[in-house]
């Protein structure tokens, strides 16, 4: 098992601290839970502990960036993506340069239950014009998305895990802003999947594998702007199509590949995230099982439509 | 440096330009641009002193309008000093106009920040005190902010934060003209005692008439020379100044004037300028 995201983005942003000196981080009294205390420790002048404020940490964001910084925002993705009218005016609308991140997303966070879990984030900040937004899925495309950012013109959002997640990548992994990323070969089905559920959808195309089913696995780090071309592609090239996000199946990643599909290549899609319910408390092993993220349940999902469409 | 006289004169030549652009676009609000004007017209002139020259310059001194649908006032001031055309001024909230019916930062970046969904600037204001504060830089920020937003959450988690920082190089004002679009603050939700409040968040508080020129002055000489906390300048106001039938008439904070109380309006603001020329 790999670090979770949060993890690997607290050490990578403390190490970008030292070569980029416009770097400023912020947080609203979980600096521990989101990492952002590894910058605070290195960086005291820079790093500004705003207290239990996100709306206000998300305005001093913006004015430090439109002032040239690049500013760094934490929190727990449902409690700063719901400041979403500062974020909306203050951010977007100025197209400053800030950084939203959002830690401790979906019902991987397990025991602390609906109210600690981003779970309509990535729907809220997808449609905010000039944001870009992305999730990562292991430690290494944690750090390599976290550099880049460094460099990016506009405002993203940054959704990171509280769970360790499988290590997918190896350390010379390049990390390529709007490009999906194809995992496995394979053209029985094609999943794309983002964050958490790439590791389970790898470990799903194994346990498919091994019953004669090819499983193509994309990784789609960039849910926006999303990369067109490996939709379409490997949905002319699969029978069957699913995503599967940690995330409501409302306005997440299902339903930007459905967008896609449907203006471009119309085509039966299998949406697989949480059906416009709440979470609930349990251990995250628990809570992904009940709601079929595990890789047995997206196999057995998989494996299951397609015999009935055989 | 310009005279106090020489302000007066400016600002109610720019009221005038005011209504003119509001009853053009046959929207807008009068009220809350009326009562801001004369600190808007000392503030940069005299204060931060903004020119086409400096208008971008990294070392510029800030100004914010939090309170985004006082923008007319602003754009007014920005045609003043050539930051934008006088047609520019006169085509508010037309389409294509970089005059949006609120400040859009990306369409016009001498508003320094978009604004107009209330309680955001002051946010926005301290972001910038504080890059003054670690890039050692010793431009200063003014946030103007409106007595109807001072409701809103994110102003008091603001006000609570820019203490903290000791930002000395931010000031806010108030313009507490008493009225919102519901009605008279006390009635919609008071915000007194006001001055307590802010004393009790650590501020460094200001009381002042915001239409006397000496005041004003003096308010700003003292925010700049006060160090280690912002201040805050409570500055009274009348809604419509100016206009006789917009004085704190709360009718009058968004509507636009038709033909012919345009033409009133106008009528009194010309008296203005010939009695104080």
């Amino acid at each position: 098992m790999g670090k979770s995201t949060r993890l690997a983005f607290g050490e990578t942003i403390a190490q970008l601290g030292e070569i980029y000196p416009n770097i400023v981080v912020l947080d609203a009294d979980l600096s521990k839970s989101t990492m952002s205390n590894l910058f605070a420790k290195k960086f005291p002048e820079r790093f500004f502990e705003m207290g239990i404020q996100e709306a206000n940490m998300i305005g001093v964001s913006a004015g430090l960036a439109l002032s040239g910084k690049v500013a760094y925002a934490c929190s727990f993705a449902c409690f700063i993506t719901g400041r979403y009218d500062t974020i909306r005016i203050s951010v977007a609308y100025t197209k400053a340069n800030v950084r939203i991140i959002g830690t401790h997303a979906g019902i991987g966070i397990g025991e602390d239950g609906t109210t600690q879990m981003g779970l309509e984030d990535v729907s809220l900040m997808r449609s905010l014009p000039n944001f870009s937004v992305c999730q990562p899925c292991d430690e290494i495309e944690t750090r390599e998305l976290i550099k880049y950012s460094v460099q990016h013109q506009g405002p993203m959002y940054i959704r990171l895990t509280r769970q360790n997640l499988d290590k997918i990548f190896d350390d010379d992994y390049k990390f390529e802003f709007g490009k999906g990323v194809q995992l496995t070969e394979g053209n029985d089905a094609v999943i794309f999947a983002t964050g958490a559920l790439v590791a389970e959808s790898l470990k799903a195309s194994k346990i498919l594998r091994e019953k004669g089913i090819n499983l193509q696995v994309i990784n789609i780090h960039t849910i926006k702007p999303i990369d067109k071309e490996i939709i379409v592609k490997s949905a002319q090239e699969c029978g069957l199509i699913f995503t599967a996000e940690d995330h409501n199946i409302i306005g997440g990643l299902g339903s930007a590949v459905a967008e896609i599909l449907s203006e471009n290549y119309p085509a039966k899609i299998i949406r697989i995230g949480l059906p416009d319910v709440f979470g609930e408390s349990g251990t995250p092993e628990a809570l992904y099982k009940k709601y079929g993220f595990d890789a047995e349940s997206l196999a057995v999902k998989i494996e299951t439509h397609l015999k009935k469409s055989s | 440096m310009y005279k106090h006289k020489q302000l007066q004169q400016i600002a109610n030549e720019l009221r005038i330009d005011i209504i003119k652009a509001i009853s053009r676009a046959k929207s807008g609000h009068p009220g809350g641009s009326l009562s801001a004007i004369d600190i808007l017209v000392y503030l940069f002139f005299n204060e931060i002193k903004r020119t086409k020259e400096n208008a971008l310059d990294p070392e510029r001194h800030r100004f914010v309008l939090s309170k985004g649908h006082g923008v007319p006032a602003l754009y007014a001031v920005l045609a003043r000093i050539d930051l934008i055309t006088y047609e520019e001024l006169m085509n508010l909230r037309v389409l294509g106009s970089r005059t949006q019916g609120h400040p859009s930062y990306l369409d016009l970046p001498y508003v320094e920040a978009s604004t107009g969904s209330l309680g955001q600037g002051l946010s926005v204001a301290i972001g910038m005190a504080l890059a003054a504060k670690i890039d050692k830089k010793s431009y200063r920020v003014y946030c103007m902010t409106g007595d109807g937003e001072t409701q809103e959450g994110q102003i008091w988690e603001a006000i609570l934060s820019a203490p903290k920082f000791n930002l000395d190089n931010l000031c806010v004002i108030l313009d507490y003209n008493k009225s919102q679009i519901d009605g008279y603050i006390k009635d919609v939700m008071d915000l007194e005692p006001l001055k307590a409040k802010l004393e009790a968040f650590k501020w460094n508080v200001l009381e002042i008439n915001g239409h006397n020129f000496e005041e004003i002055e003096n308010a700003f000489n003292i925010a700049r020379e006060t160090k280690g906390k912002p201040t805050y300048i409570i500055a009274h106001t009348i809604k419509g100044k100016g206009v006789s039938f917009m004085e704190d008439n709360v009718e009058w904070h968004g509507k636009a004037p038709n033909e012919k109380e345009t033409e009133l309006a106008l009528q009194e603001l010309e008296k203005l300028l010939v009695s104080n020329g």
